[in-house]
């Protein structure tokens, strides 16, 4: 690193012999690796490998306890393809995405928009807001699951008292009993956690927008839904984007919500492809790994898609 | 970046700051509304954690009741529970954390201090490389990690944990502390140099200190990120005894076949949970910083 940053000490470099000059070049050349090496090392076995043996596994033949009989070919994917539920799975994974990330996204904008406003108390009110983001998505799951019990659940108890529940252990009590109440359930809680992550880069997002802006607009008579309008939301675009992105990545590929409140059951009917992969992992794991392959082909496109939307080398460079 | 405008307001900023500053000492109605509804909101995030509390000290005969709060308080599920493998949960938990939060910051902080002050041939790939990998979980190539980590055959299966922790969450600590090290002029450092310190003693005394922020954020934000993972803990850890299973794999093991021991369930997740909210609390705003990517200027 020395020969980059500090000049060389009068002495030193300048008395070794000329042929060394190459071999001080080469070493130059690698100073870099010295610094960032070990990353692209922790990359490269823990990220990158993985989804190489992801896609070997995905073409062999593996026994259910996990030993290799030989190549499969492309059977894998076709026992995928002609998976009978592999249709729903994928319908449900598309509303689960959209739903939970659209949702998550509007709340968060009249969030942000609150709690970037002055009123005092307003730092405790932003730490609560945390709460779900720093606790595991899995805990939570579980409180919401133990709230929803048909017996007891404190949202069943809650809904009774206030009328909306006509009787405990009822058919409509046994909200995680019913595939598409457990799912709108399960998308709630999905929608929680996104929640405060969302907010806080929203939040980061208007701190940006300078003052002086709005200061000219409200000189010039203009409304307070006008301003929103015409200035908030063009300027937090940046940060609706990203955040909007992460919030695909993160909702395509939870897994505790799900796991935690039906385990994706009765059948595959509350799985969405996470799930599914997972489940189906129990058994068949080279089609495990093709419904993997399938789940990664997924996320390379959103991702290409939003790296062209924001153009990633402005930040890089 | 977003982190350094969070922090510093740019001196444009300021003047309507203090303006609205002023105009928000006054209680308008419309404060006092905007007020309540936030309290209102705040209290809705926090209160399923504070049913997690109430239902961990329920009694068990109260277990089935319908009130919202038990009518006596039993502490009996927070003694009992040591009794049921939890303490080599946490303490497996604590390995995987602490070795993942140590490999990131042990990895990250060359990388990130590098890239900061250096221009070079590649540099712009690798950014991207770690930007990639912020965009993939590990539930993306679950099958894939499992397989490797199996021919791998690794002495304990928390030692896999340490490396996949640390591998999905180097792309947020690298982020941050780059926005960090980029802030602090090299300047300084040169200025320490001049006055006969070496380069690592510049970078020890005066580069890292004002980095610290940084540093405590990418050591919290990796921390809890290892400290809540479920889906590879659970894949990796199959049929490992108590002390090679983390929290969130214990936790999981008091809902059974036919019934769930909610009592000891909440309350290891109490255990779990609080004392996590309480350090996120600590870096709450410098996080967003790290995960947008400076993407949000």
């Amino acid at each position: 690193m020395t020969e980059q940053i500090a000049p060389a000490p009068p002495g030193t470099r300048a008395s070794l012999p000329r042929r060394e000059s190459r071999a001080r070049r080469v070493g130059r050349a690698a100073t870099p690796l010295l610094w960032i090496g070990p990353a692209i090392a922790l990359i490269g076995v823990v990220v990158l490998w993985p989804v190489v043996v992801m896609f070997r596994t995905s073409f062999q033949h593996i026994s259910p306890d996990g030993f290799v009989l030989g190549s499969a070919g492309g059977k894998n994917y076709a026992d995928l393809f002609h998976e009978p539920d592999l249709k729903g799975v994928l319908t449900r994974t598309v509303v689960w995405v959209v739903a939970v990330v659209a949702v998550t996204m509007l709340i968060s904008l009249g969030l942000a928009q609150l709690f970037n406003e002055r009123f005092p108390g307003r730092r405790v009110a932003r730490w609560a807001l945390i709460a779900p983001w720093a606790a595991s998505v899995m805990m939570t799951s579980l409180v919401f699951r133990w709230a929803l019990d048909a017996n007891n659940g404190v949202i069943n108890v809650f809904l009774h008292d206030v009328g909306l529940l006509k009787s405990f252990n009822s058919n409509q009590a046994d909200w995680l009993g019913r595939p598409w109440s457990a799912f709108v359930w399960m998308m709630v809680v999905a929608v929680f956690v996104s929640l405060p992550f969302s907010t806080y880069a929203l939040l980061a997002g208007l701190q940006t927008i300078p003052g002086e802006l709005y200061e000219a607009a409200r000189v010039d008579g203009a409304s307070r839904w006008r301003i929103y309008r015409s200035i908030t939301l063009p300027l937090l675009r940046p940060a609706l984007l990203v955040s909007a992105l992460i919030n695909v990545i993160n909702v395509f590929n939870s897994f505790p919500i799900i796991w935690e409140m039906t385990r994706g059951g009765p059948g595959f009917q509350t799985s969405t492809t996470t799930t599914f992969m997972f489940l189906l992992k129990q058994s068949y794991i080279g089609e495990s790994a093709a419904m993997s392959v399938l789940n990664f082909g997924l996320v390379i496109v959103i991702v290409l898609v939003f790296l062209r939307a924001t153009r990633w080398k402005q930040q890089v460079t | 970046m977003a982190t350094v405008v969070t922090d510093a307001p740019p001196a444009s900023h300021r003047r309507g700051a203090t303006a609205r500053a002023r105009s928000g000492r006054r209680l308008t109605p419309r404060k006092v509304v905007l007020a309540l509804a936030a309290y209102a909101i705040a209290m809705i995030f926090v209160l399923p954690y504070a049913e997690m509390i109430i239902a961990a000290l329920r009694p068990p005969r109260e277990l089935l009741d319908r009130g919202y709060l038990p009518k006596h308080v039993d502490w009996s599920n927070f003694t009992s529970i040591w009794k049921t493998g939890f303490k080599d949960n946490l303490g497996a938990s604590l390995k995987v954390a602490g070795g993942g939060t140590l490999l990131v910051l042990l990895v990250a902080m060359p990388a990130a201090y590098y890239t900061a002050r250096r221009r070079f041939r590649g540099r712009a790939a690798f950014l991207l490389l770690v930007l990639a990998t912020q965009m993939f979980q590990p539930a993306a190539m679950l099958v894939g990690i499992q397989r490797e980590f199996i021919s791998f055959n690794l002495p304990s299966p928390l030692l896999s944990l340490i490396l996949v922790n640390a591998g999905f969450n180097l792309a947020f600590a690298v982020w941050i502390l780059n926005a960090y090290f980029s802030s602090i002029p090299a300047e300084l450092e040169e200025a320490a140099m001049v006055d006969g310190t070496s380069r690592l003693g510049a970078l020890g005394r005066i580069t890292l200190p004002l980095a610290l922020p940084g540093i405590v954020t990418a050591l919290i934000f990796t921390f809890i990120g290892a400290w809540n993972e479920l889906l590879v803990a659970l894949t990796l850890t199959l049929g490992a005894p108590d002390r090679q299973r983390p929290l969130t794999v214990g936790i999981n093991n008091y809902i059974g076949q036919y019934s769930i021991d909610w009592g000891h369930l909440f309350a290891g997740s109490v255990i779990a949970t609080l004392p996590v909210i309480a350090l996120f609390a600590l870096i709450e705003g410098k996080v967003v910083g790290g995960l947008t990517a400076g993407s949000i200027k």
